[in-house]
Order: structure tokens, then sequence, then C-alpha cells
């Protein structure tokens, strides 16, 4: 791998500066293992070949933070039996249609004649609903504290509208009770940890404060350019070795200390937190996702519809939990790059650009096959 | 898609300033600006679009380095096509 892309960079001077100073300050008798959550930040990483201008031993664990890729496949499927139902309009962001449920993908239900469509937006799904009455249309959302306050708005719209025909199958989760999951996996060392950057601009910087505290690992919350993320793994590099374990906040051009107050509140006023969710690969973990609260329910998708019974239990995937957790490196996966590829994904981290297999595959396994 | 689309505030759809249009490279859509109401948002302000909806304020020079960090990734046509697939502009009053 070379640095083709680091003249386009902005400041390319500073970036060697700060990677000189990352090989300067590092213990060179250490192994660090920094986990970048967000896969914003995968997919940067990898596009940038940032690893090249880092120490060999500073490892990067890419996180969960990628919301296709954490959705089990027990909500594809209890999904996707809603876009059979007769009448039903099926509405979901373009990430979600390649996802195979046990029965296929989004698209390839549309192919057999299901009405199945993309959308951009949360706002675009309640415009069908307001366009097509006699349709009942449904929106299978999913995402972080980034998106979710979006599926709010547009429901508060849709109470606001009186939109009879709007339901929402929410799959949305919260980043923290991922984190925690992974800082309590025994299976899995981390050192600290690259925040993410507009999840944490909803939720602010106080919610890492007990990762910092209480687990003794620092968190440094990115921006998602190279210079951003070189900087944010020196200052993890420095908090350890001074010994700090704190939440630092490199991104604050864009995340404000409290977060967005208006998108918290939003989310507080649609949404309740479930007891338990399924995250695909890291299992079960309680407290983790949001359902829309009973004030909501004449818009729940899981109150309209009848969806019990169609979930089964994840079949064995390859290894998705494993390289999730950062046990595994992507191509350590026994089906990486022969079953599971970006054309054929297995797994859900094969399908999004921000799923650590998809952006291996691109950028390290492809160029490897050329021989670059 | 967690890379945030900049763009800048062109027009004030409404008196709740639930709605505004936005520049995208000059591309014109209609966004939800509530999020950042209490933020004091006008005309000419620049900001995140991420899936319809405005996140986060930013500066002029901000929108420029993350226009500049789309190209790099290759992200700008799925970026434009995001904007541009849009489709709940009906100038609806809400």
């Amino acid at each position: 791998m070379t640095m083709k892309y680091i003249d386009e960079f902005r400041d390319p001077d500073l970036i060697l500066k700060t990677s000189n100073e990352i090989h300067r300050l590092v213990d060179p008798d250490y192994h660090y293992r920094f986990m970048e959550v967000c896969g914003g930040h995968t997919f940067s990483i990898f596009r940038f070949g940032l690893q090249d201008l880092l120490p060999k031993n500073i490892e990067l664990i890419h996180g969960p933070g990628c919301p296709v890729c954490v959705l089990p496949m027990g909500r594809m499927d209890e999904g996707l039996a809603l876009a059979k139902q007769p009448g039903v309009i099926f509405t979901a962001f373009g990430d979600v249609m390649r996802v195979p449920g046990r029965q296929g993908t989004p698209l390839e239900l549309k192919a057999k004649g299901a009405d199945v469509r993309m959308v951009y937006s949360p706002l675009d799904a309640l415009q069908l609903a307001i366009k097509h009455p006699d349709r009942q249309v449904v929106l299978f959302s999913i995402g972080f504290e980034t998106t979710a306050p979006s599926t709010a708005l547009t429901l508060m719209q849709a109470r606001e509208l009186d939109v009879p025909n709007f339901y929402v199958f929410s799959n949305h989760v919260m980043i923290m009770p991922a984190i925690r999951a992974i800082v309590e996996s025994p299976d899995l060392r981390i050192d600290g940890f690259i925040g993410p950057g507009h999840a944490s601009a909803i939720i602010g910087v106080h919610p890492y404060e007990s990762i910092a505290r209480d687990y003794g690992k620092p968190v440094v919350i990115s921006g998602f350019e190279p210079l951003d993320l070189l900087q944010s793994i020196l200052m993890l590099v420095k908090q350890m070795r001074e010994g700090r374990s704190e939440v630092e906040n490199q991104y604050s051009r864009v995340v404000p200390a409290e977060g967005n107050v208006a998108a918290l509140k939003a989310m507080d006023e649609v949404f309740e937190v479930r007891p338990l969710f399924e995250w695909r690969g890291l299992g079960h973990i309680p407290h983790s996702a949001l359902k829309l609260r009973p004030a909501f329910a004449r818009w729940d998708a899981e109150v309209h519809f009848t969806v019990d019974g169609v979930a089964a239990a994840e079949p064995q995937e390859g290894q998705c939990g494993d390289v999730l957790k950062g046990v595994l490196k992507p191509h350590q996966c026994k089906w990486f790059g022969k079953e599971c590829t970006p054309e054929h994904p297995v797994g859900a981290l094969m399908v999004s650009s921000e799923g650590a297999c998809a952006a291996y595959y691109h950028h390290v396994h492809l160029r490897q096959m050329a021989g670059g | 898609m967690c890379l945030a689309i900049p763009g800048q505030i062109v027009e004030m759809l409404d008196g709740d300033h639930h709605y505004a249009t936005v520049d995208v490279s000059g591309v014109k859509r209609k966004i939800n600006i509530h999020l950042l109401k209490d933020q004091g948002i006008q005309l000419g302000d620049w900001v995140l679009i991420h899936v319809g909806f405005a996140m986060s304020k930013i500066s002029e020079e901000q929108a420029v380095e993350q226009l500049n960090l789309l190209s790099m990734l290759g992200e700008s046509e799925e970026a434009m096509e995001e904007v541009k697939g849009y489709q709940f502009d009906d100038r609806q009053k809400v």
C-alpha cells in the first residue's frame, strides 16, 4: 500500500508532523489497540490508508458503529414479512436494500413483486403515505443517534398532520450500550476509543465520561479527515503515556459538549428504551435500542402489524460477531472474499461501505490481488 | 451514511422555521431545520445535512473542507444523489 492520497490531504505537512509525533511518543514495547467506533471512521481509515502513517504497534479495531452491520437477521425477517403484506409500501434507506434476511434481501423481494422503495429521508416515507392514503407505508428505520432524531421528528410530523397510514418499524440503537458491551467483553482488549463524530454531535461529550472514569479507557471524539483521525490517535497515545483516561473532543467544531438538545428532546418525546435488543454479532444487549412510546402506538409498525414468530435464531454466519468485536480481522473470516463479497454479501459487514469487511475488501484485498 | 453533506441555507420556507431551502454544490433542495432552531439558524448559514435534516451549524470553511473530504472519499456523487433524491419537497405548509 502506498499513501498516494497524501498530497491531496489538507495540511499534508501537519499530517506528517502528527504522524512523526505519534511515532516518537509510542512505547515501542507495547501493542496498542484502539477502536474506531464509527463506520464512517472505518471507511475513512481504509480509504486513506491511514494505517500506513501509524507505527506498526498501533492496531485499529473496527467497531460496531455501522447501522446495517449490527442489524440482526431476525429484524430483517420481520421487516420483510411486513413488506409481503398486501397494501404495504415498504421503505428503507439504500444500505438496507441489500441486507440479507433468511429469504433474501429487500431488493430481491422487490424483484418478486413486493412494493419496496428506497428513500433518502424518513420524510420521504411520510410523504409517500400522504400521497397514497389507500396504502400502508412502513418505514424500516435504522441508525444510531445520528438518525434517530430524524425519525422522531418525522413521527411528530405524522402526528401533527394526522397521517393515519404511516408506520415506523424502529431498529434504532444507541452507541453507548454498544461501547459498554465491548469494554465488558472478556475476549477483547481495547486501550482507547476513537469516539464517533456525528452521533456525538447529538449525544454530546458527557455520556463517554463513564467509559473513561469507570473503565479507565481514554476516549477522543474525532472528525473524519485524515488529520482529524491522526490527531485523535495522537491524543489517545498522549493520554496513555501520561497515565490519563479522559474524554477529549477533537471534533469540537461540530460536536458541542452538551450535544444537540432539540434532538435529544425529540428522541425522548417519541422513543423509549427497549429492555433488550439483539445486535448482530454482539448478541442481546440490555437497554440498547429504541422503540416508539405508547403515545405513538398508532404509528408503530410493531403494534399495528403482527410480526411475532417470524424471527428465528441468528443462523451461523461466517464469523461476523468476531469481526464486529475486533477479535478477528475481516480477512481472517473463513468466508471473506469467497462465499462473502460486496457483490454477494452473506454478512451485513460486507454490505455497507462503512462495514469493516466491505472497506477492507475494497481498499486492501483488491489492491493486494492486483499486486498493489 | 455517517458522512454528512454540507449545504448553505438560501431560503427560509415557513414562519416556524421547520424548513429551509439549502444549496448543495448548486443543487437546491428543501430540508428540515428544526434541530437547529434553538441555535438561531438564519439565511446564509452553513449546515451539515443528514437524511434530509440539518444536524449541525458549521462555518463556511468547514463546509468547503467537508466537500473536499467527500470528494477525496469518492462519495461526492452518492451525496449529491441523496440530496437530489429527497422526495418530500411538495412545498406543503407544516
